[in-house]
């Protein structure tokens, strides 16, 4: 029987797949390794040590890019987490409209991320955009939001949520559905308030759906490219710089070593980062 | 009085969803029908004179009808990667799913560092150059198969997990072999994760952007996405072209949410929410 159990689920079907994982993904992820001590023109490669990563850590352009990273996917993951259960419990609650609304905010997850960026530039706009014309109806002077450089990097992480927190919410409506009715009967016996089951039910017996909001988008804002890149292209100056538009940045300019060293910071950023968090969390988690 | 009261609350509610989720929409919409200087104003204002059609003919033989040529192009690069991303997903996910053994714990590696790892870019133009498919569709292809690989097999994996052995066994004790096990009997029962991951991923690589970027440059191969972004630089004084180039671009996964929207989030919650 063994041999038909081998022969059957034979290992040929992985091949498929397997050759252009390794070629396509692999292979680039383990050279990338190699890369990075280079300086290197696709055909000619010169070894030169740490010379690259020097550079991103001295260089000001370069090394606001590690501090931006790690602002924008702290930013953008919280605010998801925290708005995706706050609406998730809304919208699990006995709301005649729930259907509706969460067809809503989920929608813009499936809209073009160039398209959105644009739209939201133009209405950020600081003189003629909707955000300050609807401010200044009120009485106040809106700020210029993606022209500040304070203030930039902030607001692109704000569209972000916007487009990407319907993702949070439909992933805590499942985790909330999956909470057993017996926790709020006996709540309700113990005379528990809605504060209540809030706080000792609904928080902790959803963490796994926590657990997958908070590794998805920190992940995900960590490897940000497309909505900085539309919205402000890193600019005022470099104030709102990515790794990854620095990564994108490098490669035009042709220093594809350079480029390739951006790549394994952020490849060591997010190992460094999303595993550990990922460990933690896998520990606190508890059975429903 | 307090049912006045809660529907009031509700009421509240959804127009001030309608308010952040709805207006950003409407304002691509109405300022894809004004003339040129009536969208320079950025404003909600209905069109004076509506022209949507003739914003869409004029940005559709833009550049040599470019747009034209992204959308075949875009069509093109989502379809021949979901059959393949699907047919070889589906291979990998039967076998990881029903055959244990001491490489599994290898292969789960590979597939979770897949869903973590950043991809390296120039690297990856390097081994497109080598094998001769850098500024090629087929090599975008080949890029979105690897990038949608992970997540697609640990779909088919887990599903497959529901599949009952005894289906298996009975096929074998009948004289069924591996390849015709799995494509006469176990690939129909995968459907419901084949249509997920058909919907998802169609959506995923139609809106692609990055990879585009980087691995299929060249006004030629222009996809859906990459025009809006040349637009962007070009149309600095027409933004009623930009919008009506975002409508159309909005318009294929607008019809899939509207047919699929169940299917959907049932995807995107499968692969996080653990059972």
């Amino acid at each position: 029987m063994n041999g038909v159990f081998k022969r059957t689920y034979s290992y040929w079907f992985l091949l498929p797949a397997g050759i252009i994982y390794l070629l396509i993904f692999l292979t680039p992820t383990i050279s990338s390794f190699f890369f990075s001590f280079t300086r290197w023109d696709l055909s000619d490669w010169q070894y030169i040590g740490f010379e690259n990563f020097r550079m991103f850590f001295r260089e000001q352009s370069l090394a606001i890019g590690f501090r931006n990273t790690l602002i924008y996917a702290v930013v953008t993951s919280s605010l998801k987490v925290v708005l995706g259960l706050l609406l998730g419990v809304l919208l699990t609650s006995k709301l005649r409209s729930k259907h509706f609304l969460r067809s809503i905010i989920f929608f813009p997850t499936l809209v073009s991320t160039i398209a959105i960026g644009i739209a939201f530039s133009m209405m950020m706009h600081p003189t003629e955009g909707l955000i300050n014309s609807a401010l200044s109806v009120v009485g106040i002077t809106g700020p210029d939001w993606l022209g500040n450089p304070k203030l930039a990097l902030l607001s692109v992480a704000f569209v972000d949520v916007w487009k990407g927190v319907g993702i949070a919410l439909v992933i805590y409506i499942a985790g909330i559905l999956s909470i057993p009715e017996d926790y709020y009967e006996a709540l309700q016996i113990d005379g528990g308030t809605g504060w209540n089951k809030f706080w000792s039910i609904i928080v902790p017996l959803s963490r796994p759906a926590t657990h997958s909001v908070i590794i998805l988008s920190f992940i995900g804002g960590l490897r940000s490219f497309d909505l900085i890149w539309t919205m402000t292209k890193g600019g005022p100056g470099f104030t709102t710089d990515l790794i990854a538009s620095i990564i994108y940045k490098q490669y035009q300019g042709g220093f594809y070593g350079l480029a390739t060293a951006g790549n394994v910071i952020l490849f060591l950023v997010v190992a460094a980062l999303a595993v550990p968090l990922n460990l933690y969390m896998n520990r606190k988690e508890v059975d429903l | 009085m307090r049912r006045v009261r809660s529907f009031g609350f509700e009421a509240l509610g959804v127009a001030f969803a309608l308010l952040v989720f709805g207006i950003p929409f409407y304002f691509m919409i109405v300022n894809a029908g004004k003339d040129a200087k009536e969208a320079s104003l950025l404003n909600l204002n209905w069109p004076t004179s509506p022209q949507f059609w003739d914003n869409i003919r004029t940005v559709a033989e833009t550049r040599d009808y470019m747009l034209l040529r992204a959308f075949v192009n875009s069509t093109a690069l989502t379809l021949f990667s979901i059959v393949v991303l699907i047919l070889f997903c589906a291979m990998a996910g039967f076998v990881l799913q029903r055959r244990k053994g001491r490489a599994s714990p290898v292969f789960e590696f590979l597939i979770l560092s897949g869903l973590i790892i950043p991809p390296a870019i120039v690297p990856t133009i390097w081994v497109l150059d080598g094998i001769g498919l850098f500024k090629t569709l087929l090599g975008l292809i080949l890029v979105e198969v690897a990038l949608g690989f992970p997540f697609s097999v640990m779909l088919y994996k887990n599903f497959m997990a529901t599949v009952p052995r005894e289906i298996d066994e009975a096929a074998i004790l009948d004289g069924c072999g591996g390849i015709r096990l799995f494509f006469r009997i176990i690939m129909p029962l995968l459907q419901p994760v084949t249509a997920t991951i058909v919907v998802l991923s169609s959506v995923t690589i139609f809106n692609d952007f990055t990879n585009p970027l980087y691995f299929l440059p060249g006004a030629d191969n222009v996809t859906v996405q990459l025009t809006l972004y040349n637009f962007q630089s070009q149309f600095v004084t027409q933004y009623n072209l930009l919008f009506a180039n975002i409508l159309l671009i909005t318009i294929p996964p607008f019809i899939l949410f509207l047919i699929f929207n169940k299917r959907i989030v049932a995807g995107m919650t499968a692969g996080s929410v653990k059972a």
